[in-house]
Parts: structure tokens; sequence; C-alpha cells
């Protein structure tokens, strides 16, 4: 024990480390109170952040950044029991951080710590959370499966839509001609060494704000924030009723963050990473590319937009919302911090967090895109083995209707479900439809015979709720 | 100036003086330091790979039926020694007549899924969202904002080749 204490005194004696570090962790911090709780999320971040710092340090000491090779490499990994679980964690710890910085923000938001003089807090919050998305991004397309490689091509078309650099800037991100051999080191670098920097840098800044303008005290109805006065009365504030950070709000920290730290130790276990998909090679052509759910609600509102819209809101949406993120604490730095002296933030939030949600279920089904492989109908549903009803059933395989058109639970949403096609058009509007097309179908005409026409309509007005014999125009042999 | 107070009397014009110099030096230094080793970076990172066009053979002139569109594989024009499946490329070609042959890109032209060929439908498919293309690569409906993309194609010596080209980027 005398050892112990000597070497310290001798170490802190040349360092001084004490005169800092034990001031800074006994800094006093106001009162949280019934708040106390809301305080974890952006220490909660911090930690995931450096749990994905020692899963990907792992991770990184057996992938090889090769276009050719990252696939088998983490085909390897994955084969491990440990890589396994690593590779669960980084996964599950990236899940994590995307939800808790953004739940970080809001809470931000609505308790109204961006205001003086905590706006630049705010802006390297802001930054953080957009590195964050990066990370996520820059990390599904690490997998280097089908899906990676798709989503390096889908980035670059959407990079593409950019005014007057478009072109370039779409290849920039291929680092060349097509993606290739050069394009995912460029994104490992950017994975692993850019963007954790840029994070590093800006963490650094954000907890030196934290230390120099003292944690936010909750809101209080009737306590607007003046910048002439606030300086002074926080100060005031800290020496009436302030407690030491170590340790009665660090407790807190730390058992918060040991709670999502053993769940996601735990999901890794019990769930495992996200399985690879087919190799990356761009000649396997039955590929069907989907975001991570970080980004099904982007992927899901670019989808339904208007289709004049796109190239804007591809465009300027990011940018209108960088910019409004970052107004937002230059013009609002001032005046009541409560929420409840704020209800628009509350209905903000909840309109983003609805967006998102919804938008996410919506980008998870993603009734757009067509259902390729889905199964041909089977002989119960169409009612028929032989004759013109079973060859329209073949026909509807055949010419790709079923891929958009559900009939009886099969086939896709991308069109107007046909289960009672029958019921509610007759033969001869089907027959408009199929000629001539609509914004989402292509028009027949000129692609299909007479014979395969007739079959068609045999086997659609063929359903229906009530009895073939209703109609009278119908050819079903039902 | 603040650093006058510091050491040395404020009324020193000569050690001001110096002083004033020495910081421009510094920060000239280093500024310079900073942009030497900048530019190679930079433009080491922005310099795009360029690679040559190159025809590739796909075929024989008789593998191919006229009127039939099929999927053809290719490597790209200089692939990286690193680049394992991802140099190889796809697309769809069609044999319109004898001689004439038309390649198309696989990549949509909405935002550059690989879409399918349905024969039965004489229609190009894209998984992503429903972007639908007719076999000459215009497009039928969905959102695509132009007509698949062609790959020059020619018949040398008995062969089908197709001239190798980026990634075709929609603007």
């Amino acid at each position: 024990m005398r050892i112990i204490r000597f070497v310290w005194n001798w170490f802190d004696e040349i360092t001084g480390v004490s005169g800092w570090l034990i001031p800074l962790a006994k800094h006093p911090v106001p009162h949280a109170r019934r708040s106390a709780w809301f305080y974890v999320l952006g220490s909660a971040t911090l930690f995931v952040f450096i749990v994905q710092i020692v899963t990907g340090i792992a991770l990184a000491s057996a992938y090889v950044p090769s276009a050719g090779q990252a696939y088998h490499t983490l085909a390897f990994i994955s084969g491990t029991r440990f890589g396994h679980i690593v590779r669960g964690i980084h996964s599950f710890g990236a899940s994590a951080m995307v939800i808790l910085i953004g739940i970080h923000a809001i809470r931000v938001y609505l308790f109204g710590a961006y205001k003086y003089p905590r706006q630049m807090g705010w802006l390297t919050g802001v930054a953080l959370l957009f590195l964050v998305l990066g990370m996520a991004f820059t990390g599904q397309l690490l997998r280097w499966d089908q899906t990676g490689f798709w989503s390096v091509v889908i980035a670059a078309e959407q990079a593409g839509r950019t005014p007057f650099i478009g072109n370039w800037l779409g290849h920039f991100i291929l680092a060349g001609d097509t993606a290739g051999g050069a394009t995912l080191s460029r994104f490992f670098a950017l994975h692993v060494f850019f963007i954790p920097a840029l994070i590093f840098f800006f963490i650094g800044f954000h907890l030196y704000l934290v230390v120099r303008n003292g944690i936010s005290e909750p809101p209080k109805i009737g306590q607007p924030v003046d910048p002439k006065t606030y300086r002074r009365w926080y100060h005031d504030l800290l020496h009436r009723e302030g407690v030491p950070f170590w340790p009665d709000a660090a407790w807190r920290d730390a058992v918060f963050g040991f709670l999502v730290i053993a769940a996601i130790v735990a999901l890794a276990v019990v769930v495992g990473p996200p399985v690879l998909g087919k190799p990356p090679d761009p000649s396997i052509i039955e590929a069907s590319p989907r975001p991570d759910w970080y980004f099904l609600w982007y992927y899901a509102v670019l989808s339904l937009i208007p289709r004049w819209s796109e190239n804007y809101v591809i465009i300027l949406g990011p940018a209108i919302l960088i910019i409004v993120l970052i107004l937002l604490p230059l013009i609002a730095y001032k005046g009541e911090r409560s929420p409840f002296k704020r209800p628009w933030a509350f209905g903000i939030v909840a309109f983003i967090v609805f967006m998102i949600a919804y938008y996410g279920t919506v980008g998870h089904v993603a009734p757009w895109s067509p259902r390729m492989s889905a199964p041909p109908l089977p002989a119960s549903v169409i009612g028929a083995t032989s004759g013109p009803v079973a060859d329209g059933a073949k026909v509807f395989r055949d010419k790709g209707c079923e891929f958009c058109h559900k009939i009886s639970g099969y086939g896709g949403i991308r069109g107007p479900d046909l289960t009672y096609a029958g019921d509610r058009m007759t033969p001869e509007q089907m027959e408009t439809r199929i000629y001539s097309g609509a914004p989402n179908m292509p028009s027949y005409n000129g692609n299909i015979t007479q014979q395969q026409l007739s079959d068609l309509l045999a086997f659609l007005t063929s359903r229906r709720r009530r009895p073939a014999t209703a109609l009278p125009l119908s050819s079903s042999s039902k | 100036m603040s650093e006058d107070s510091i050491h040395g009397p404020a009324d020193d014009t000569a050690e001001c003086g110096r002083r004033r110099f020495l910081s421009r030096l510094s920060i000239m230094v280093g500024s310079i330091a900073g942009v030497i080793v900048a530019i190679p970076s930079v433009a080491f990172l922005l310099g795009l790979r360029k690679v040559p066009h190159v025809w590739r053979t796909v075929g024989k002139l008789e593998d191919f039926q006229i009127g039939t569109t099929v999927k053809v594989a290719f490597l790209d024009p200089s692939p990286l020694p690193w680049s394992g499946v991802t140099a190889r490329t796809a697309a769809w070609l069609r044999r319109e007549t004898a001689q004439q042959f038309i390649a198309f890109s696989v990549d949509c032209t909405h935002l550059g899924c690989p879409v399918r060929w349905l024969p039965d439908a004489n229609l190009f498919m894209c998984p992503c969202h429903g972007g639908v293309f007719y076999a000459n690569g215009t497009v039928a409906s969905g959102p695509p904002p132009k007509p698949l993309t062609q790959y020059p194609v020619r018949v040398q010596n008995g062969t089908v080749q197709i001239l190798t080209s980026p990634l075709p980027i929609t603007t």
C-alpha cells in the first residue's frame, strides 16, 4: 500500500494530474432532481462509441479492405465464435449510437439546452449527429455483400443529382469510372480513419464546452435565459445548490451506460450480426438492395415524393435540414427554455418521431418495390388447371403482372390488389388499362397477343367474390 | 498589443517589430508546411482512376438468337489485382438482326439498381422502385427519367464485343 502511494505521489508530483482531474470530476453541477435521468443520454452515446472503437479495432484486425476479399474476411470473422459476437456488438452498437444520439438531441432540444451560452454545444452535437449517420452508412457498406455493393452505386447515383458537379461527384464516390477495386478502400478509410478522427475532435470540443459552460439546469417555467445575466445566475445556482458531478450525477451515467452496453452484448449473443448477403458480384443481377433501418425512412420518403420533386429533395432535403439545425441556436438563443412554454417544440419532436417511425415502417414494407421473387399462383387460387383461366394465370405471371399486383395474398403491392378485379372492372375496362398502361404500369400495346389478352381477361374476370355468372360478358370457365 | 506587456518594454518599437515578424514567420512556415503536404494528398484523393475503354468479347455471334435479350458478363477494362468479383460487369445484350446488336447497361437510370429482363413480358423491370423499360430500352413506366444507357457493341471476326464504359450516372 505504501509503495502504491509512493508511486502515485511521485507520478502526481511530476504530472500534476490530480490538480485538474479531481476538480474536473468534482465540479459542481445543478441538482437535476426529477429530471436527473434525462441527463444520461449523451454519456451513454459516448460509452457506446467507446464500445464501437474496441469492437471496431477487433474487427479491423481481421478484415481485409480489398474489394475482392473483404466479403470472404467477413465470412471468416462471422464463422469464429467470438468474431460472430464482436460483429454483433458492433452492429447493435451502431444502432444504439444512432438511437441514443437522436434521443439526446431531442432531449437537448426539448430542454432548450441549446440556448445561450451553449449554442456551440448544439452545433458540435449536430456535427456529431451527421458524423454518426456517416459511420452508419459507411459501416453498412463495409459489409461488402451484394447490398453493400449496390449501396455505393445508389449513393453515387444520388450524388449525381447535384447540379453542375453531379457526374464528377458520383464518380468521386466510386473512386473511378466504375465501382470496383478502388471503391471499398475509400470507404474503409472514411469509416476507420477520417470520420472517427472528426468524431474525436468534435467529442473533445463538445465535452470541453460542457465543462466550460456547465451542464444545463433543468428548465423551469418563467425562468427565461437572458444572455446578460445568465452566467452570473448560473454561477449563483451552482454555489447555492450544486452537487459534485462525481459521484452524485455520474453514478446515473454509469448505471444507464452499463444497462445499454449489457443490452447490446445480450442482443449480439442472442440475435447475432446481420447476415451476409450474396457476394458483391455486379454480374449477379438478382439483387434488391435495401438500406439498414436508420435510412429506411429516407428511402421511403424518396420513393413516395412526386417524381418531379425528386432532384430537389435528394439535394435540398438534407441541405435544408442541416441549415435549420445550424440556425436554431443562432436565432432562438434566449428566452423560455421550458418545453411547456414552447409547445411547438413538442409538436415538432412528435412530428419528426412519427415521420421517422411511419416512413421507416413503410420503407420496411417498400410497397413500391415489385416482388420479383413472388411464387407463382397455386392452382387453388387460380381455380382451374386448364382452359382460358389457367392459361390467363400463366400470362399474368409471365407478363410480370404478379410482381406488382396481389391476388389472394400472392404477388406485389405496387399496383392495386386484383383479388376481386372481376367485381370492380368490366373486361373492356381491363383491356383499356392493359393497352394504355399508367404512370406506374407499362402499356402492353404490341406486347401481348390476342390469345394472351383474352386468356388474361378470362383469368382476371374470374377474380370475384360472387359466382362468375353474375357478369354477362365473363368468359370465365369457372 | 497584449504581448508587448508580457515581457519587454512596451515602448520598444524594435522589440515589438521583432515579435510581430517572428509571429508572422511562424504562421507562414506552418501554413506552407501544411500546404505542401495537403496538395499531393488531396490531389491523390480527388484524382479519379481513368481507365481506357476497351472492347470485350462477350460471346460468339452464333451464341445469340435474333430477337432475344440475354445477360452477358464481362470484365472491367483494367481491373485492379485485388478487385475480385467486383471487376465483373453485366449488360443486357439483344440481337436485333444478323449483324445488329444493342447492349444495355443493367443500371436503372433512376438510382442505379440492376434491372432484370422478363423474357415473356418483353420488359426490363427494376426491383427497387418498379421502373419498367421496353425491350428497346425506352421507359415504359415508373420513376426512371431516361431510357436505359446503351453500350457500344460490334461484331468482329464472328465474335460479339462490347465497349466498356463508366457507370452511367443520371444527372
